[in-house]
């Protein structure tokens, strides 16, 4: 329980941390939302400076910091003054669109990667684990970017898939099945992209960890017992491989809320992403600290998150 | 060679291997070379009924792999192994489901050989659960029964394997493999790294169980002076080939092969050497 507790307060300084870094990088940057209006000649200089005044921006940094503490401890998460709302409301719809995508994405590549990985580690060297780590290479070696502008090439010229956005026009209208279907179709080409890119280190890993355990003599003396190959492999095997996976699989959760940001931008998906890109190239301050600190807050958790399972897994951690 | 014609004409051979061949090709990656190590070349060998028979020889020189083929976790290439008078190599799935009981192998990392996830009871009950052989209530009961019958306490049953001393592990894995009452083990090295207290203990056991269970063993070790103690017969490998074998007083007293004079004479220098460092270290 001790290791739990230090793990939690480990998390909560790091979101402290990377709060203040946040704060005093953005400050670090040069102009700030209500610059551009100064170009505006029907907006006064008076006004300009009645508005940082009112949103609090002529306050030096610690003051800024404090309030921002106080509105995060409130529930507001800040105040967006492009959206004239409060970041949270924001966060929350962006957030959820963007977990549907990435926890989709996650999900399959797991349960493609960890049958695929297991199956191939057991036959090292046969056409199919040949074909499958040369596949895997010539994905790892083709940018996020490349993919999804190919599968965007085939939904175009096959008209089978919707090109970009989350729904279609009319989706309210639709009943639940509509709905569903609409959404699902929605979701293919962004969960594909996802998939494939993240597939190939997913896979390599879990070979990799398989073939060295498959090598240990444990796995020889239950081969002498006359185990099944599927008992064998997700039994034995597969538990013993299991650290590095799990720790990989608190990345690929740690990575939840960010690892999608370009997919989402181009694909038009009404994620983190695009409201992140938008509130930086706004200057919309609290917005992009928000969406920073809402990552690592799935960061933190996903590494709290493997280090429990590891926990529960391997009797050997709480030995140590 | 008398000698060992007699040991054989009395005890019938229970594993017989024939001109074993095994060749391990690594290829390198994006390359045409191929490195290619004959591990068993035309290996012929016969374990007689109940003895202990050892292998010996270098590191590299092939022991683990003819254990690995004799225990039917490798294909050889070439070659025929014959197991209570019926050809094993090459036998069909059902064939080695029914064959594999009866072969057992302990290996040299006691660490390495019982999985770390597996309570020290679950260990033993695992090969009984997969045979079938034991359910229920009576599985627990009988891994405790083994576990005493190898000097570990049924009260230890719950602990991890990594709780246990090397010597104890060893014990466990024993327990293990005599779980599926086999009539061949193969003890890969498992005295290997015990220090000489614990090494007698395990032998002692070992022996012991020989006579209670009509064991037959094939003791691998690169051990001279303990192969000299406990051998009925012995084999000594080099390059892949089995260059002499007989009984052990043959190979001892009067050795052919050139090889296997340079392993006996080894064990002198050792000897000599560690005495000299005790000397050295007293002073």
């Amino acid at each position: 329980m001790k290791y739990l507790e230090r793990r939690v307060i480990h998390g909560i300084l790091l979101l402290i941390g990377v709060s203040v870094l946040c704060f005093l990088f953005s400050d670090l940057a040069p102009g700030s939302f209500f610059d551009e209006m100064k170009l505006n000649p029907q907006i006064s200089s008076e006004t300009v400076a009645a508005l940082r005044s009112q949103y609090g921006l002529d306050k030096p940094l610690p003051v800024r910091y404090a309030r921002w503490v106080e509105s995060v401890l409130g529930g507001e998460w800040g105040y967006s003054f492009a959206y004239n709302s409060s970041v949270r409301s924001l966060l929350v719809v962006r957030a959820r669109n963007t977990l549907l995508l990435t926890t989709l994405a996650t999900l399959f590549s797991w349960l493609v990667a960890v049958p695929l990985g297991v199956w191939i580690s057991n036959h090292p060297g046969k056409w199919y684990d040949r074909l499958s780590m040369g596949g895997t290479s010539l994905l790892l070696s083709v940018p996020e970017l490349v993919l999804v502008f190919g599968l965007l090439y085939f939904a175009i010229r096959t008209h089978a898939l919707p090109v970009g956005g989350m729904t279609s026009v009319g989706f309210d209208q639709l009943g639940l099945w509509g709905k569903t279907i609409d959404l699902v179709t929605h979701l293919i080409v962004p969960v594909t992209t996802l998939v494939l890119a993240s597939l190939p280190v997913l896979v390599r890993h879990v070979r990799a960890s398989m073939v060295e355990v498959l090598k240990l003599p444990f796995i020889q003396a239950a081969r002498g017992h006359g185990i099944g190959p599927a008992r064998l492999l997700f039994r034995y095997a597969l538990p013993a491989a299991g650290n590095p996976l799990i720790s990989l699989f608190g990345l690929s959760v740690a990575g939840l809320l960010s690892g999608s940001l370009l997919v989402e931008v181009i694909t038009g998906w009404p994620g983190i992403g695009p409201l992140l890109l938008e509130a930086s190239m706004s200057r919309d301050l609290y917005v992009v600290v928000g969406a920073v600190m809402s990552s690592t807050l799935f960061m933190v958790f996903g590494s709290l998150l493997a280090d429990v399972m590891l926990v529960v897994v391997d009797p050997r951690i709480r030995v140590e | 060679m008398g000698t060992e014609a007699v040991g054989r004409a009395i005890k019938p051979a229970l594993v017989k291997a024939r001109a074993l061949c095994k060749r391990y090709v690594q290829r390198a990656p994006f390359s045409r070379k191929k490195f290619v190590i004959d591990a068993l070349m035309d290996v012929d060998l016969e374990i007689a009924l109940g003895c202990l028979t050892a292998l010996v020889g270098e590191s590299g020189s092939g022991k683990s792999t003819l254990a690995s083929c004799l225990g039917i976790l490798e294909k050889p290439d070439r070659g025929e192994i014959w197991f209570e008078g019926s050809k094993v190599s090459f036998a069909n799935s059902r064939e080695l489901t029914a064959l594999r009981p009866k072969i057992q192998m302990v290996f040299q990392d006691s660490a390495g050989a019982l999985n770390p996830r597996f309570s020290a009871a679950q260990i033993i009950e695992e090969p009984l659960e997969i045979q079938g052989r034991e359910s229920g209530a009576r599985l627990r009961a009988r891994a405790c029964e083994l576990m005493e019958e190898v000097g570990l306490s049924p009260d230890a049953g719950n602990r991890s394997p990594l709780e246990f001393s090397g010597g104890q592990r060893q014990r466990l894995a024993i327990a293990r493999a005599l779980a599926l009452k086999p009539t061949f083990l193969i003890l890969d090295e498992s005295l290997s790294g015990l220090d000489l207290a614990t090494q007698a203990q395990i032998l002692n056991l070992l022996l012991d169980l020989q006579t209670s269970h009509s064991l037959t063993y094939l003791l691998i070790s690169h051990d001279l002076s303990l192969v000299g103690q406990v051998a009925d017969f012995v084999a000594v490998m080099h390059h892949g080939k089995i260059v002499e074998c007989g009984s052990r007083q043959q190979v001892f007293s009067a050795p052919q092969h050139a090889h296997t004079k340079e392993l006996l004479a080894s064990v002198g220098v050792v000897e000599a050497a560690f005495r000299t460092a005790q000397v050295g270290g007293g002073q």
